[in-house]
Parts: structure tokens; sequence; C-alpha cells
């Protein structure tokens, strides 16, 4: 059975292991060239200069090391099955551990841009491979049989002719001593028993009898609660505070400042800490602070949205462009131009921020729900001069990652807490915290110009995005197109002969963050909405307008095709019914939808979703399709919920009953289906199924309705 | 000092009567499989079973709880529980598993009273319980198979 290893002192376990040899240790070297080899670090000693993912241990106990925090996507499965199937064991006989951002383990220590699988696929398979056939090679050497007549089966090395076997355990220190091979064979994909396959989670266990341990469940010996008052008028300073009323409340202990750090963004709070949460909350509620708004309590949503409808008259950045778009459209027989607007989004995980931290002497001990285990060691040791090897951090399950906890703007606040009252802090945001203080999701609005021939053939587009940025580093240049804030709008792969994108940045004073999916997750709406109006005024089938435009062989092509396939498209549908597509493709993978829709009273019912993500390759189809599922409702919520508004200065939104998410009852059935033919790039599984879900819905509407939506949210029950 | 029994345990906290049922269970008995979302009876994460009922601890008071039999998933045992969670397994339901225990919790108590649940008896017993993941569609599976199971 995997299980959570959070108690044991990693390294000095595994510097034990290393010295003794007791054991086998593999890992990848990273060199400069970004090229990863195998090495072995037994036979390394002290020095640990590499990244070790594999522990092999005498008892026949074997470790795998997971760099990528499980956040709900599955990593806890398809990262240590890399290693697994070419190791031939089972992830049930493997425990399974996360790493705490120690350098040994590399630097893309983190759960985030679908980046997991697609980029550890084949290099993780090769230090399995690599363990197996240093394994093979120590049971032939000790049989003193050939190679050829051995293989490795279920943690064994078998010898063929006389069928004796040795477990890995009674092999790995004699492995640790075998050259570590070149170039392993990595097996033929058809030898799979575990990547390809639906294969169930070790974690699937611990969450559903309670187990699982999330950063919230973290408790240790003397520990404290903390409740952190921040000023509701986002971008405020701290000018005073009265703490006398909280301090009397029965438990509370301490009542300390302590700074939110989210790049350039910061911002002083106040802390209760008490003996109970509840006892802090209680005092929090007692406090008197004073705050210096900036003239921040002025903001709001509504005006900001104004001033991006005035900022889209500046000509912006040019982020790609190609043909001669202006001229084009100058003299094009049919033009169009549309507008199109987004909200800004909360993350909402349902496990709130929390952090247990406790720094004692020189030391700092970090258990937390966190994306960015290698960032947190990057950036903790600079910022509180501490020494790598005195910065522990736990990894724990997380409750929901979505972007969010890329950020450890919660991880600061406790740590400054538990340096100054000299005790352990657990602090837990609450959910009115969470909703407020962001860090949101921008929105994007987005002008969109097309043009047709006079047969209906697109021949010039514009997609001129105007946001903020959510890039919230200090040398952040607003002159240059922003490659995040314009992702995906050029990658597309319609072939249109003309066209210039554009970026104006405006500036906003609140933390923004990535949210699942990133910018894709608005500009797939604009973009895939106006190609569809394109159509449109084309007098063509939106399907057959946009594989018109894909001549060429690609991925896209084939993924229209597919869907085309699956949802029948060309099949009738009743009336009040329609069916819309749309697709996109960003950094981190291709996914696409065919919603049906049908009229019901002044609104809109879901019917039927299809959904494709195109792989290449893929290691869990079962994940994949809990992923695109996943996705498909999170894309739904971000559509037709409210999302986040500001009025003087203050979220509007506080929790669930005002800030709502898509229910069960709302849920409309997602049929996956997955493009996995190989070709060159592996694409990611987490966020593609995001994107393409709001402008496939809103073109069906268009189909069903003929009304055009540009703005989200909107509200689905009153559409006519 | 007030007397809780929880999965057929004595415990005396020592909390304030009003101080929600969560936070005696979470930080003073120490199970944490009950889960903190929203604190105000909007997401289901820290469902448990008050006499059999699913209650929402995070908006119930720990007084209200003296003498009273609370169940949380830790001590969910019984035939359906059990049926509940193995259907859980094999449907491969939880993704981050936050939502997870409220969730089985909410489902487990349906299913008592319901042993053959439709779609809507699912959508009216299981809206209370979020699921940022967006798990719903398996979760509406894995109860139809509990159904099964219990059945059978
Ligand atoms: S924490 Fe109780 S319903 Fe959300
Ligand atoms: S599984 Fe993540 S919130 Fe439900």
């Amino acid at each position: 059975m995997a299980n959570q290893l959070t108690n044991i002192d990693r390294r000095n376990f595994l510097r034990l292991t290393g010295i003794t040899g007791a054991g086998l240790v593999l890992g990848l070297s990273a060199h400069a060239d970004g090229v990863a080899t195998v090495e072995n670090l037994a036979a390394a000693g002290e020095s640990f200069e590499l990244t070790p993912y594999v522990l092999i241990e005498k008892s026949g106990q074997i470790t795998i090391f997971n760099t990528k925090p499980e956040i709900g996507q599955g990593t806890f499965q398809s990262i240590p099955a890399l290693i697994a199937e070419e190791l031939e064991v089972s992830l049930d006989k493997v425990t399974i551990q996360h790493t705490g951002g120690e350098k040994k383990f590399g630097g893309a220590q983190f759960s985030g841009g679908s980046a997991s699988v697609r980029t550890s696929y084949t290099s993780l398979r090769k230090v399995g491979a690599s363990a197996r056939e240093m394994l093979i090679t120590a049971a032939a050497t000790h049989w003193n049989v050939p190679v050829s007549e051995c293989y490795a089966s279920d943690a064994k090395v078998f010898h063929r002719p006389s069928g004796k076997s040795l477990g890995y355990g009674e092999l790995a220190e004699a492995a640790a001593r075998v050259e570590v091979p070149k170039e392993p064979r990595l097996k033929d994909p058809k030898d799979f028993t575990i990547l390809g396959k639906p294969s169930p989670r070790p974690d699937v266990p611990l969450k559903v009898n309670g187990t699982a341990q999330f950063g919230i469940d973290v408790a240790v010996p003397d520990m404290v609660y903390a409740s952190i008052e921040r000023c509701p008028v986002l971008g405020s300073k701290l000018v005073s505070y009265d703490d006398s009323a909280a301090k009397k409340v029965k438990g509370v202990v301490a009542v300390e400042k302590c700074e939110r750090i989210h790049g350039v963004y910061r911002s002083e709070g106040v802390a209760v800490i008490a003996e109970t949460y509840w006892a802090a909350l209680q005092g929090r509620k007692a406090l008197k602070v004073t705050w210096d708004y900036q003239g921040n309590d002025k903001f709001n949503t509504k005006t900001y949205e104004q001033s991006l409808r005035d900022a889209s008259k500046q000509e912006g950045a040019v982020e790609h462009s190609q043909g001669d778009f202006d001229k084009t459209f100058a003299e094009a027989p049919v033009k169009l131009e549309a507008f199109y607007e987004t909200p800004i989004v909360s993350h909402s995980p349902i496990e709130p921020m929390n952090c247990v931290a406790s720094w004692k002497d020189d030391s700092l001990e970090i258990w937390t729900s966190t994306q960015v285990p290698g960032r947190i060691m990057d950036d903790f040791t600079k910022t509180y001069g501490i020494a790598p090897e005195k910065l522990k951090i736990h990894v724990m399950f997380n409750g929901g990652g979505f972007g969010r906890r890329l950020y450890p703007d919660y991880v600061h606040e406790a740590v400054q807490l538990t340096r100054k009252i000299g005790r352990p802090v657990k602090s837990i945001w609450t959910r009115e915290d969470d909703t407020r203080m962001g860090p949101f999701r921008p929105m994007t609005f987005s002008a969109m110009k097309g043009a047709l021939s006079a047969d209906g053939k697109a021949i010039a587009f514009q997609h001129k995005v105007i946001s903020p940025t959510l890039d919230m580093r200090k040398d952040y240049d607003k002159t240059k197109a922003d490659g995040t804030m314009t992702e995906g709008i050029s990658e597309q792969k319609y072939e249109i002969a003309n066209m210039k994108n554009l970026y104006v940045h405006h500036y906003l004073h609140l933390p923004l963050a990535a949210w699942r999916a990133v910018t894709s997750t608005t500009l797939a709406f604009s973009h895939e909405c106006f190609i569809d109006e394109m159509a449109v005024k084309a007098k063509k089938d939106p399907m057959a307008f946009r594989l018109g435009m894909l001549t060429k062989e690609s991925d896209t092509k084939n993924l229209l095709n597919k869907l085309k396939e699956v949802s029948h498209w060309d099949k009738p549908l009743p009336a009040g019914w329609g069916r819309g597509v749309a697709q996109y493709e960003f950094f981190a993978g291709l996914g696409g939808f065919v919603v049906e829709v049908s009229k019901k009273g002044t609104g809109i019912k879901i019917e039927k979703v299809y959904a494709a993500i195109d792989l290449g390759t893929v290691v869990n189809p079962d994940t994949v399709e809990a992923q695109v599922q996943g996705a498909a409702v999170m894309a739904l919520t971000a559509a037709v919920k409210s999302g986040i508004t500001f009025e003087n200065g203050q979220t509007v939104q506080s929790n669930y009953h005002n800030n709502q998410l898509i229910r069960i009852n709302e849920m409309p059935k997602v049929e996956v289906h997955i493009l996995a033919n190989g070709g060159p790039r592996i694409k990611g599984v987490g966020e593609p199924g995001l994107p393409p879900f709001a402008p496939a819905l809103c073109n069906a509407i268009y189909a069903a309705t003929g009304k055009r939506i540009r703005r989200l949210p909107f509200d689905i029950n009153k559409i006519v | 000092m007030i007397k809780l029994t929880i999965n057929n345990q004595p415990y005396e906290v020592d909390a304030s009567p009003e101080m929600p049922l969560l936070w005696a269970i979470r930080d003073m008995v120490g199970l944490t499989g009950t889960k903190f979302g929203c604190g105000m009876a909007q997401c289901g994460a820290c469902t448990v079973h008050v006499d059999g009922n699913p209650v929402r601890s995070c908006s119930f008071p720990v007084s209200a709880a003296a003498g009273k039999k609370i169940t949380t998933i830790e001590g969910l045992s019984e035939r359906i529980g059990e049926a509940v969670k193995k259907a859980w397994i094999e449907l491969q339901v939880p993704q981050c598993g936050y939502c997870q225990s409220g969730q089985i919790m909410s489902a487990t108590a349906l299913l008592k009273n319901k042993p053959k649940p439709t779609d809507a008896d699912i959508d009216a017993a299981m809206q209370g319980n979020l699921c940022r993941c967006g798990t719903y569609q398996r979760i509406r599976s894995a109860i139809h198979r509990a159904s099964e199971m219990i059945q059978s």
C-alpha cells in the first residue's frame, strides 16, 4: 500500500543509504543542456549532485519520490507509474513520497502548466529502465548466467531456463555497484502493464476513508492557530490596531503583524494567535484595525471595465503578424468586428489556504498544501536567510490547486508568525479570506476583426487582447506584448493568410494569478466564438468552416474530425436544439468540445457534451477522463456563475453562497474521447479540457437561439 | 466539559458551547477526515452523521451534539457505508479528494433512506456538497453502483 511518509528525516535517510551502500538509489542528473542522464547515487557517495527518484532497500521496500505535488490531477499515480512500469513493479508495492524542494530532486518540483507527465515521460522511464537493467545484471552475475537469460517481473529477477529468482531487495546492494547503463532499453509500449491502461490511483483509498493528510490536517506538538485580518479594501496599508479586546478572548495567546507577499503585491495583516482556531476567530472579530486605503476604496469593476473598453482604442503591441492584415482588412469585401468581455474569477479550492510552520533556532519546517515546493525552497531560503539544509518542506495532499497554490503568500504569513512567537503556528484562511483576498484570475477583453473573401473564405484575422497582467514581477515591461496574456491566440492552426494579433496592457492594482489553463480560459472564448461569427457571416456550417481552414494535416484537424464523428455532427437535431463546436491549442495542449443545448423556457438546457483531448501519448486514460470532466465543470462555473466583482475597493463576493460553483444537479454528462495516436509531442491533461468549453457552449446557444453571447458570465436561465 | 460520542468512542472536550462541532472533531478529538470548506453550510465538506442524519458540522454547535451519536468518515463502517466506499474506489471518484469525506457521508445517508435512488433523488440529496474538481459525474455513478451492491 502506498502511503505518505512525512515524519522521517528524508535527507538523513538518503545519506545513510548512500553511505552504507545498503540499497540502490537512482537519480537523474540534469545537465546544462537540459538532457537528463541516469546516475547511480549510491556510488556517488556523499556528493549527491543528482536528483534521486527511486530507492530500493535491502528489505525489499521500494520508494519512489514524486516531485509533482498531487492536486487532484493524479500525479501520485502517473509520475511513479513512469518509473514503476520500466522497473517491473506494481504501484501497490511501492511507497510514494512527495519531495520537498531538496536540491537533489532538481528544479522542476512543482505541479503546473499540465507539465508533469509531458515533461517527464521519457526521462523517468529511463530511471526505471536503468534500475531494472542493473538489477538484472546483478542477478545474472550472482548466478553466473548470461544477462540475456534473465528478466524482471513483479519486483524480482528471474532466470528463464531454471526458473529461479531473486527479489529486488536481495539484489539492491549488488545492483548499486553495477555501472549505470548509458542508454537503457525502454520497454516496447505493447508490453506495458501500467502505462496507457486505466489504473487505480494509490491515493484514492486514502481519500475515501479520511486518512489522506492535507495541509489543513497537520498537527504538531505545541502548535497554536492563527487567523489573520487583512484589509477588505485590497491594496491598503496597515496604520494601527487595538488588540486589547482580542487579547481578552479566552485562548488567545498573541496578536502579531505579518506580511502577505505576492510578487509586487504586499500587504500587512494582523494575526490573532490562539490555542484553538475557534478562539483565534473570536479574537479576530474583537480586533480594531485602522487602514489607509491609498485611494483604492474608490475602485469598482464597472468603472474599470469601462476603462478597458476605452483602452481598446490603443493600437497595442504586436504579438504576432503574418501577411498584411491592415491592407487585406481594409480592402476586403466582407468584414466583421466584435468585442468580447470576461470576468475576474477566483480559484476557490475547497481546502482553504493554510500552512503549519515551525521556526526553531535557525531551522524552519513547513507543512503545507502547495504546488511549488521547489519555489518555496528557493524563495524562502533567500527571503528569510535560512540555509537550504535548515529548511524542511512537507508537501501534503492539496485539496485543490487550480493555480492558486502556485503562490506561497499564505506560507509567508505562517512563517513570519512562528518566527515571531517561537511556537509552531497553523494559519488557516477562512472561506471569506479566500474569496475576498485573491489572488484572482484577471479578466481579458478582446477586440476581434475578421475579413472574408467574396466566396466566404477567411482572409484576415485579428485578436487584440486588452487586460491587466498576472505577472506580478517588479520588472514587468508593459510596452511589450505579454505572451501569458495573449496565450494561444497565434497558435491556432487555422490557415488564415493575413493576421495581426495585438496586446494592450491596462494596470490593475489587485493581486492576480494564473488560474487553471491560465489566459486560454478567457481567450478561447473570444477567439472561438468569433470564428463562429465568421462562419455565420460566410453562411457556412461552423464545423465545415473550421475544417476548411485546416487543409494541412494537424492534431487540430484530427481532433475536430473526431468531434465531428462522435457527436454525429451532421445528424439533424430536434427543433429548438443547437450544437456548437470549439477547440483551443495552447502551451499545455489541445482540447475541444461539441456541446448540444435546447431551449428551456427563457433559458438553456445543456443536453450533451462531447469532449476530445489530444495527448499523443496517454498514461492513465481513467484520470484523463476525470480531468476533462472536471475541467468542463470548472469552465461552466466560470461561464455562468457570478465571477468576482468589486465595489468601493472591496470584493463583493465572500463565500460559496454568493460566489457559487456548479453543483451536481447542474452538471451535464461529459463524454470524453482521448486521442493518443503517438505523434512527436506529448500534451498535457489537466488544463486543455477547460478553454474550449465556454465557446462551444455559447456557439451552441447561438445555433439554438440566434443570440450571440459576447460577455461572460451570463445567466443560462435567461437567454431569451 | 462537553461529552461527545464519536464513532462509538466517548470524548470530553473543553469547548465553548457555541463552538461548531467541526472544530471539536478536528482540533480537539483529532479526527481530521471531516473537512472545513466554508463554515456556513454551503459546501458540505464538514458533513457528519448525528444520530444517523447528515449534518453540516461547521454550523452545528458542539453543545447540541452532546449525548448524540456522531459518526465521521473514520467511523463509517456499516454495510451501506462500506458499499459506498467500495463503489467510490471502484469508480475512482476522488480527484483532490478534499470534498470526498463529505460526499461519502451525504451519499451514505441518502442510500439509508433510499436504497434505490433516482437521479433526481441524487440531485436533491447531493447538491449541498460542492466539488471544485468536478467529480459529480462519477459521484452519481458511484451512488448507483453502491445501490446495486446493497441490493445484492
Ligand atoms: S464547511 Fe461546513 S458546509 Fe462547508
Ligand atoms: S475531489 Fe477535489 S473538491 Fe471534490
